[in-house]
């Protein structure tokens, strides 16, 4: 069997394990509340999770280019960046990926390492995971960010006042 | 942050065990970049709260007055033979779990203790364990425990990550407010000295100088000169409001926020474009220069102090009635205290639209009408001559506030003032708005930056509805009108949903207004090109 | 834990029940004198519940609204969500009481997304809840016909409805079935959703297991092993009429549930369960939103200490003339 049909194949097995894995990395009951409620609006970290866990295991499965994968890992990072996750936690559920589809493979697993498959999806999960290293750090500074744009934008009639900002006149 | 500890493999485990300890026997853990600072004992002793101190929430000790359990439960007990929705809260949840996935920090955070049902049981515990028969006798097996620091650490944590939206009480079939119950519990840690600095600062400024910023009167008409000079440049009309001034028809009171912060500051230029157009007889004042009310966030008393200067300069100004602006806890407070507290206000007359006549009987005991109510009457009543197309670069969608949807009813005005001056306007979906909006995730004096994560997770519901909205219809700018929203929805919109910005519902207004005499316009409120002006569209 | 001890007390309950019947020879004690205990237990109970409730205030006009307010006369009032009258906080108060609305509206927001019933645990919520309720009341007034000579034509018009499928001797009741599904899934629900276990305490397993026994020994008793009914009423007729028999020859099942109720009624004013009184005077769903209308009064309301506009002026009085602001004190 083609290996990549094989991976296709168990591809809805291996979304829903490495969902499982990533909601495992909460609290239980939350973790319940995340994969049960299906509303896009009521569960909205859940929703947003699965549907970016979804694309970005469709494009690493189809081979497309990683940059196209950044706006769905993005949005996973973007609210993992916010929770009471470590750095590590926050972007690790990238690097599981590996493991479940080891796992899911089983006996194929040589097969899939002989025709050069399996390496080079895994160094694909790698650059990935590198990448939600670069968005986690994004997240991170933008937060910081936040902070000052905040308070610059809560007196910025009073710095404007004291003359300590003013803009450049139009053309 | 805590240190690198999770390895790959950990991840990947699946487990489905429930949750280790019970709710009572985990201790909280506080996180950097989830709570504010403490208040400065200066602050509080402005307002004479008890116990001033100096502390901080990472320190193991906070230094807590003798005896502060006695002043708790003493607390307590009055609290509870003064509020019957508090001793009846305490009383008759069944537990039923209805409310726990409502809350927005509980979405955002998937702490569990933000669900609300836990939240209150935080307190009730210890309300069993001290007042009820059951709870003396069966403890534990009751639900019930001692006070202890470690429950107070709890408390301070939790009862300052709620903003009181009241959103789970809309679905709670006994109607329990957790809102209710945050400001019980904010009270009790009031009595014992520990409050936020972003509250007590406020605090202590609204009560000396007459508004949050603590803006002194000439600073007030200082900054309001600016937005003049902004507005004469806009539109070359030069507008000459008045202060503190006697025997005008109407005191316009709003928050304090608009004047000196972006975005807020074009709401208060369209308050003062439309009031220039219509003639009106008003003022502005700088002793009730603040519609907030961070008081409200501390005690019940502190809210009634700060609330009282509104009535109090209507009638030394002798005014017939109130106008407020755009807020969201400002109109709870005027809808469902300010009279109560400060009233009657029986030497002001029954609100009436000088323009069209209209007689606010809504409004006839408080007097104080809403700015919404007011311009959606005027456009109504074809008074206003509006050009939409100049908002016609914005694809607008509404933000309720929590409590001028869950605590006043106001859903339709705004809505109505918004189509009527913007071409393109999206609501989000409908569990996101109206009574069931989601809050901005910082209000009830949780805007400060020190907690920004917190803030992010609690704004993540709202920004996901308006993700949802901008995706599909290309909605940029999201109006609400409140100035909690203005100042933090930009942040939250910032983090989440890049382009999208955020505007006061009069600063829409201000746009589509056209003016008698006014040159032809080229620029919007924030000095922007409008559309077509630039070449742009 | 969490369940065990619940079950356990009530497991303990029966067995006290049954050994009081059966080896004590106690009927009088748990046949005339616990009722009457617990029903004295339950009135005065609620009484002071209720009493304890309303001698506290309701300082503030606090609804929660949940619909468009009364403003402009063009702009329609949602009269139901959001009343500004008192005719139509009875309707509010009335859909929530009798249909739950507010639990109901878990579902309209699920609904919307397609009829997934599959993760629609909240309007299984709305409707065990429902089921149970109306169930219970329904099997609360059959019960009346054991405390009137004859049986009313109200009770028997409801026998008849909650029997209308006609099948068995004795005939089936319905509520029967569907307090026993409800109460079930209702204990289910609390031990299988994370969320809910995890808020759950000792307080609310003791009810669902106390009423699953009640409901099942009057099961058992109706249409298996059967008791003698003349002797029921005739204890029953004995305790309205206060003067109390203990009839002979009555199974000891309906001793067991004869106590069981006995502590459900002297329970009730002490728990959660009370919400059923509590309901009616919850100051976010029975008041109007009129209180721009008119002027609510906080009885405790008292006089405090303000920062007047004299203290204000003599603060800032040179600033403000400076900035030409009207003063009123050169």
């Amino acid at each position: 069997m083609d290996p990549r049909n094989l991976l296709s194949e168990k591809r809805p097995a291996i979304l829903n394990r490495w969902f499982n894995a990533v909601l495992d990395t909460y609290p239980a009951d939350t973790s319940a509340f995340l994969k049960k409620q299906k509303n896009q609006f009521a569960n909205p970290v859940g929703h947003t999770i699965h549907q970016g866990m979804e694309h970005i295991l469709e494009a690493l499965l189809q081979g497309t280019d990683l940059d196209r994968i950044a706006p769905s890992l993005d949005n996973i990072i973007r609210i993992r960046a916010v929770q009471d996750l470590t750095p590590s936690q926050a972007v690790g559920f990238i690097l599981s990926l590996k493991k479940i589809i080891r796992e899911e493979l089983g006996s194929n697993t040589r097969e899939h390492s002989a025709s050069g498959e399996l390496p080079g999806l895994e160094e694909r999960i790698d650059a990935l995971a590198l990448m939600s290293f670069d968005i986690y750090i994004q997240c991170r500074e933008k937060i910081y960010e936040l902070r000052a744009n905040e308070t610059k934008r809560l007196t910025y009639r009073l710095l404007q006042r004291a003359n300590l900002v003013c803009e450049l006149p139009d053309q | 942050m805590a240190k690198f500890s999770a390895k790959p493999d950990e991840l990947a485990k699946i487990r489905y065990a429930p949750p280790e300890t019970e709710w009572m026997e985990t201790p909280v853990e506080f996180r950097e970049h989830m709570f504010c600072h403490a208040a400065k004992p200066k602050d509080l002793e402005t307002v004479e709260f008890p116990n001033a101190h100096e502390w901080s929430s990472k320190d193991e000790d906070w230094k807590l007055p003798a005896n502060w359990e006695q002043t708790i439960l003493q607390g307590m007990k009055d609290l509870l033979g003064k509020y019957r929705s508090f001793q009846l809260f305490m009383d008759i949840c069944v537990r039923c779990g209805a409310c726990a996935d409502k809350c927005h920090f509980f979405i955002g955070s998937g702490d569990p203790k933000n669900m609300p049902v836990l939240r209150a049981e935080l307190l009730r515990s210890v309300y069993r364990g001290n007042f009820t028969l059951a709870g003396k006798i069966l403890r534990k097996l009751a639900g019930a425990r001692e006070l202890t620091v470690s429950v107070l650490k709890e408390w301070w944590y939790y009862f300052y990550q709620c903003t009181e939206c009241r959103r789970c009480s809309v679905f709670c079939p006994y109607g329990i407010d957790t809102a209710e119950i945050t400001m019980m519990g904010r009270e009790l840690t009031n009595m014992i000295g520990l409050q936020l600095g972003w509250i007590g600062g406020p605090v202590a400024n609204c009560y000396m100088k007459g508004n949050h910023l603590g803006l002194e009167p000439h600073t007030i008409k200082s900054s309001i000169e600016f937005f003049l000079d902004d507005i004469e440049s806009i539109t070359g009309i030069k507008i000459e409001p008045t202060f503190n001034r006697k025997g005008a028809e109407i005191l316009f009171v709003t928050p304090s926020g608009d004047l000196f912060a972006n975005p807020g500051t074009y709401t208060a230029m369209g308050y003062l474009m439309l009031f220039h157009e219509l003639g009106l007889d008003y003022t502005w004042s700088t002793y009730a220069s603040e519609g907030g009310n961070f008081g409200f966030f501390t005690s019940n008393e502190m809210a009634k102090r700060l609330n009282s200067k509104i009535y109090a300069e209507a009638k030394r100004l002798g005014v017939k009635w109130v106008l407020g602006g755009e807020c969201g806890h400002m109109w709870r407070v005027i809808n469902q205290y300010m009279d109560t507290w400060n009233g009657p206000a029986d030497f002001m007359e029954v609100p009436k639209s000088p323009i069209t006549g209209t007689v606010f009987d809504n409004a006839k005991s408080t007097k104080m009408v809403h700015i919404a109510e007011f311009t959606a009457d005027l456009i109504k009543h074809n008074k206003l001559k509006l050009d939409p197309r100049r908002n016609d670069h914005l694809k607008v969608t509404f933000h309720d506030s929590c409590n001028t949807s869950r605590g006043m009813g106001l859903l339709e005005e705004p809505r109505y003032v918004i189509k009527s001056v913007c071409s393109h306007f999206y609501e989000m979906p409908e569990n996101t708005i109206r009574e069931k909006t989601f809050c901005c995730g910082s209000g009830t004096g949780l805007n400060a930056s020190e907690n920004m994560e917190l803030r992010m997770r609690g704004g993540f519901p709202r920004a996901n509805a308006v993700k949802y909205v901008h995706e599909r219809h290309g909605v940029n700018m999201l109006a609400n009108v409140c100035a909690i929203d203005r100042a933090t929805l930009s942040a939250s919109m910032d983090y989440w949903v890049p382009g999208v910005g955020v505007a006061g519902v009069h600063e829409l207004v201000g746009n589509a207004l056209i003016m008698k005499g006014e040159k032809e316009r080229t620029q919007d409120l924030r000095l922007e090109p409008l559309p077509g002006k630039e070449g742009s569209e | 834990m969490k369940t065990l001890i619940p079950f356990f007390a009530v497991v303990i309950l029966i067995v006290l029940a049954l050994a009081g019947v059966n080896m004590a020879n106690m009927q009088f004690l748990f046949g005339v004198a616990i009722p009457y205990a617990a029903l004295a237990t339950f009135i005065l109970g609620v009484i002071y519940r209720v009493v304890k409730w309303g001698r506290s205030p309701v300082p503030f006009c606090i609804p929660t609204t949940c619909g468009q307010q009364k403003s402009l006369p063009w702009i329609k009032q949602d009269k139901i969500e959001n009343p500004s009258s008192t005719g139509w906080v009875i309707v509010r108060m009335a859909l929530e009481v009798l249909l739950f609305r507010s639990l109901f509206r878990n579902i309209k927001t699920e609904l919307r997304d397609g009829p997934k019933l599959a993760y629609g645990s909240d309007k299984w919520l709305w409707l065990a809840g429902l089921a149970f309720h109306w169930s219970f009341l329904i099997i609360l007034v059959r019960h009346f016909r054991f405390f009137s000579l004859g049986v009313p034509f109200p009770i028997r018009m409801i026998e008849g409805l909650d029997s209308f499928l006609q099948i068995g001797v004795p005939l089936f009741y319905m509520t029967d079935a569907v307090i026993l599904a409800a109460v079930t899934y209702l204990f289910i629900r609390r031990m299988t959703i994370p969320t809910v276990k995890y808020i759950s305490l000792p307080a609310d397993y003791f009810p669902l297991f106390l009423i699953l026994a009640i409901a099942a020994s009057g099961v058992i008793m109706r249409y298996f092993a059967k008791v003698d009914i003349v002797s029921v009423k005739q204890l029953t007729m004995g305790l309205v009429s206060f003067s109390p028999v203990i009839p002979k020859g009555i199974g000891s099942i309906f001793y067991v549930h004869l106590f069981l109720i006995s502590i459900l009624f002297a329970y009730f004013p002490f728990s959660k369960l009370v919400h059923m009184a509590g309901v009616f005077m919850s100051p976010t769903r029975n008041m109007a939103n009129d209180s721009r209308m008119v002027r609510h009064i906080n009885p405790w309301n008292y006089p405090v200490h303000v920062h007047t506009y004299e203290e204000y002026e003599n603060d800032f009085r040179a600033k403000m003339k400076a900035a030409g602001l009207p003063v009123e004190k050169e």
